[in-house]
């Protein structure tokens, strides 16, 4: 067992932990923030994404131990309370069925949206291949990113000093 | 504050209520004594105006209304609570939604089969339709003004004449102590506010936030975590183990042998008790167990078993009761005879959550937190299994992250934490890993489908036969015995009231195989496979005819006017005729009636290297009354994938005994890059509701087999089959 500070959602977690103790693990378990899922444990369904300094990883395939000084963002910091425009395009399509595996689907496409505002309907099937939706919801995930694509873009406009 | 007299009287009204159900047991008045100390358990119940079971109303005004059909993601959190909150007359948005903890006074707390709406919608109606009327009359009898002189909007009574009004806060402790109306008077659709309408869903919100519980969030303070190691062989006893190295994982504090009792084998397994449930899952990985096999390889292998199977196509069939005409009369004096053999693989169910639970056995209560389709089924199954009163077993549903048959009458996964729970003397959080939900089942069992059909001389298709062939989920599970009568759970889309094509010799039979693979209920059951060689066949009929597979089913169904407006919506939506003459792509139609709903899918392919690409799949769903039409489209939207990849993905395979799949990585299922574009439309009409969870699922499969005919001339027999080699 050694100590692990991590940073999640901006917070300082001190854990103690394995050091092959999947990040998973240490944010659900030991963190205690529920909304990152566990769906296979071999990186093969994306359940588990989060942001590690801003890109998404499958946290069922970090060892804890690797993540450092590295800041991660879970679905419970993406916003306070779903104002960020993946959260608000998720609800405007109604693209949740049971839900399980969104909070994954939704930090790939925020990923997704951050690193290139404008992707193609390829660019979105490559960034969204990784994460498994057994309800059948990727119509409406493909809907939602392009809605989501819209008002990040309103957004920008409208403060463009602040993001130059 | 209710006094005792009056939460007597209410109690009594919430119970007598329950009678106005069909299908829901009455009970009587003397009856309802003895059922006090039962509610009184219930805790909501205190100090509440209970006017039905599923509405309270507190005295502030906040109106809680309980959902009694699980959620898994077909929307019952959204669509139940929605039926009540129209005829109650409030907005849902304003309501506080509730699980029901499967106390019987809330009648059926099942989703399965399709049910949930279809078989609550009258009985929710009314329930919601007597709580307004009571909450009228309390304020008819204080304004002391009649009965038909009040109206209600939004939560509010409101006098015709005057324009008083009073809130249902205000007025539920009155109306509490008045008579259950039995017939109250139901809203007309017209008048219909949110029923019928895109209401958005309140659990999405939770959804997007990861707030919503699930059954693997569930934590109770004190709470082990455990892993349990199942033998690949799935029935097997514990020859030895060695768990030196398992041992050696920090925090964890136990090992064992323990059980998994399934409703039809027990079978012998090691649990791994530890303090985090990382390291109970690492130490289930460093345990080496030897097993000893109970079944045979023969009876565990799907190679095996497809053989039988094969081999019994011609064999006698015991036939179902709804035969019309002679088939074998007629057939044998058919001009023309074509016959063709289907075949269907096992499948996995794969819910994104695997199957999990927490579960305390005290020395007088038992508490229950999990994914589970059956409130109060889990509730009976686990008192019978654990020998207690049902009445002592507590169960909090959670929502579930997928079932789709599943988490649905097979409970091994939460006996097994009863059992933990039990020996440990503590509350005990289990999780079966993505690989030990994977490889032990129970599965969609594998079937062969057989048809025969003849013409006559002009032509006219005089005769059809549809022999199901495979393995009996009641076999199993109830030990029913069918060598000399057909599975009357099997014949789900193909029996002649499911499937009305008006030949005049019509034959339905089956024929049992078995297998020691267990096998339950998966996303529309048998009619997930036997649509497929139902409607792959009457495609086949229609090319032997020589005419257009639309023109065959239109001129097969003209007598029913549902399947025929349809197939008609269908033909419009989707281009037909201008699709079945294009150079470069093609389209193939299949319709099934299943759990009280038709739907018709239309896919549209084209050629792609070796293969074929699926470019649009048009729908159209008739489910009678819905409640919420995008919930609807989007259950059929997810049947559409799931269908399809059942149809071109893995199979589940067993050799030597063991489940050749294990996860993701080599049990495929659908991603993003291959879903294609779907388009689903809802008929509007004013039959009764049907079920949305599960009918768009079996026509997809034929839809899109006779669309790669249409394209390639390729007929496709045997599921699942590769899209990019045909």
């Amino acid at each position: 067992m050694a100590k692990y500070k991590l940073n999640i959602n901006g917070q300082k977690v001190t854990i103690d932990a394995d050091p092959d103790m999947p990040l998973l693990w240490a944010i659900r378990d030991l963190a205690g923030l529920k909304g990152t899922k566990y769906g296979c444990g071999v990186a093969q369904c994306g359940a588990c994404t989060v942001h590690l300094n801003g890109k998404p990883i499958r946290s069922c395939s970090v060892p804890v131990s690797l993540v450092k000084k590295g800041k991660i963002t879970t679905i419970e910091g993406l916003s306070i309370d779903n104002t960020h425009p993946v959260q608000a395009a998720w609800i405007a399509e109604q693209v949740p069925q049971c839900g399980y595996c969104q909070s994954g689907q939704i930090m790939a496409a925020a990923a997704l949206l951050h690193d290139n505002p404008h992707p193609t309907e390829a660019q979105i099937d490559q960034a969204m291949m990784g994460n498994i939706c057994r309800c059948g919801t990727y119509p409406r995930i493909k809907k939602a990113i392009l809605t989501a694509q819209v008002a990040l873009a309103e957004l920008n406009e409208k403060k463009p000093n602040k993001q130059s | 504050m209710i006094n005792r007299r009056r939460f007597i009287k209410t109690t009594g009204s919430g119970i007598g209520f329950l009678a106005l159900s069909a299908g829901i047991p009455a009970i009587g008045k003397a009856a309802n004594i003895n059922k006090i100390k039962d509610l009184n358990a219930v805790e909501t119940f205190k100090a509440i105006g209970e006017l039905t079971p599923y509405i309270i109303i507190d005295p502030s005004g906040q109106i809680t209304i309980y959902n009694t059909r699980p959620e898994m993601g077909q929307g019952t959190w959204q669509s139940i609570p929605t039926i009540l909150a129209e005829e109650l007359d409030v907005n849902p948005k304003s309501i506080l939604i509730k699980m029901s903890d499967g106390h019987k006074r809330f009648g059926e707390q099942w989703s399965g089969g399709s049910s949930s709406i279809r078989n609550s919608y009258m009985h929710l109606r009314t329930a919601g339709a007597a709580a307004n009327q009571m909450l009228r009359q309390a304020a008819a009898n204080q304004w002391s003004v009649s009965l038909d002189q009040t109206y209600t909007e939004n939560g509010m009574v409101i006098n015709k004449v005057n324009k008083q009004s009073l809130s249902y806060g205000a007025l539920v402790i009155d109306a509490s102590a008045l008579e259950v109306p039995k017939e109250p008077k139901l809203k007309s659709k017209a008048d219909f506010k949110y029923i019928g309408k895109e209401t958005p869903r309140a659990d999405i919100p939770l959804k997007t936030k990861g707030k919503a519980v699930f059954g693997i969030d569930s934590e109770v303070p004190g709470m082990v975590y455990a892993a349990v190691v199942h033998s690949p062989y799935i029935n097997a006893k514990v020859e030895s183990i060695d768990d030196s190295a398992a041992r050696a994982v920090n925090g964890v504090t136990e090992i064992f042998k323990s059980m998994r009792d399934t409703p039809h084998f027990n079978t012998e397994t090691v649990a791994i008790i530890a303090k985090t449930q990382w390291a109970a899952i690492k130490a289930s990985r460093l345990v080496n167990v030897k097993w000893t096999k109970i079944n045979s390889d023969e009876m565990m292998s799907t190679d095996d078993y497809f053989k039988k199977a094969h081999d019994a196509v011609y064999n006698k069939a015991n036939a179902y009761d709804d035969a019309k005409g002679n088939f074998e009369t007629e057939y044998s004096k058919a001009t023309k005879k074509i016959e063709a053999v289907y075949e269907t693989p096992f499948a996995a169910h794969m819910a994104m959550e695997p199957n999990n639970s927490v579960v305390w056995v005290k020395p007088n209560e038992v508490e229950i937190w999990a994914p589970v389709q059956g409130i109060d089924w889990t509730k009976d199954d686990l008192a019978e299994y654990l020998k207690v009163d049902p009445s002592t077993v507590k169960v909090y549903g959670t929502f579930m992250g997928g079932a789709f048959g599943r988490k649905g009458g097979y409970y091994d996964y939460i006996r097994e934490a009863a059992l933990l729970s039990k020996k440990l003397n503590a509350p005990v959080k289990l999780l079966w890993t993505r690989e030990t939900d994977t490889t032990q089942g129970p599965f969609r069992p594998g079937m062969v489908n057989a048809l025969w059909g003849g013409f006559d001389e002009k032509g006219n298709t005089i005769a059809l036969h549809h022999k199901i062939i495979g393995e009996a989920i009641q076999a199993q599970h109830n030990k029913t015995d069918l060598t000399s009568k057909p599975d009357d759970w099997a014949s789900e889309s193909v029996n002649i009231a499911d499937s009305p094509y008006d030949i005049p010799n019509r034959l339905t039979s089956h024929i049992h195989i078995k297998t020691a693979i267990p096998v339950i209920w998966w996303r529309s059951v048998y009619a997930s496979t036997n649509a497929f060689g139902h409607e792959s066949f009457i495609d086949e009929l229609a090319h032997a005819a020589g005419k257009d597979p639309l023109d065959y089913r239109m001129d097969l169904l003209q007598k029913d006017a549902r399947k025929t407006a349809i197939l008609k919506k269908l033909e419009e939506l989707s281009d037909y005729r201008q699709m079945r003459s294009s150079s470069s792509q093609n389209i193939g139609v299949a319709i099934a009636h299943s759990f009280g709903s038709t739907c018709a899918h239309a896919v549209i392919v084209s050629k792609k290297g070796d293969g074929i690409k699926i470019d649009k799949v048009i729908t159209v769903m008739d489910c009678g009354q819905y409640v919420n039409p995008n919930t609807v489209r989007a259950q059929t939207e997810g049947n559409v994938i799931m269908g399809i990849t059942a149809a071109i993905k893995t199979a589940i395979t067993f050799k030597d005994g063991m489940c050749e799949q294990s996860n993701f990585h080599n049990y495929n299922v659908m991603r993003i890059n291959e879903s294609p574009a779907i388009e689903v439309h809802v008929m509007d009409n004013d039959e009764a509701p049907g079920g949305a969870g599960e009918p768009g699922l079996p026509p997809i499969a034929p839809a899109l087999c006779n669309a790669i005919f249409n394209l390639k001339g390729v007929r496709i027999r045997k599921l699942p089959f590769d899209l990019t080699k045909i």
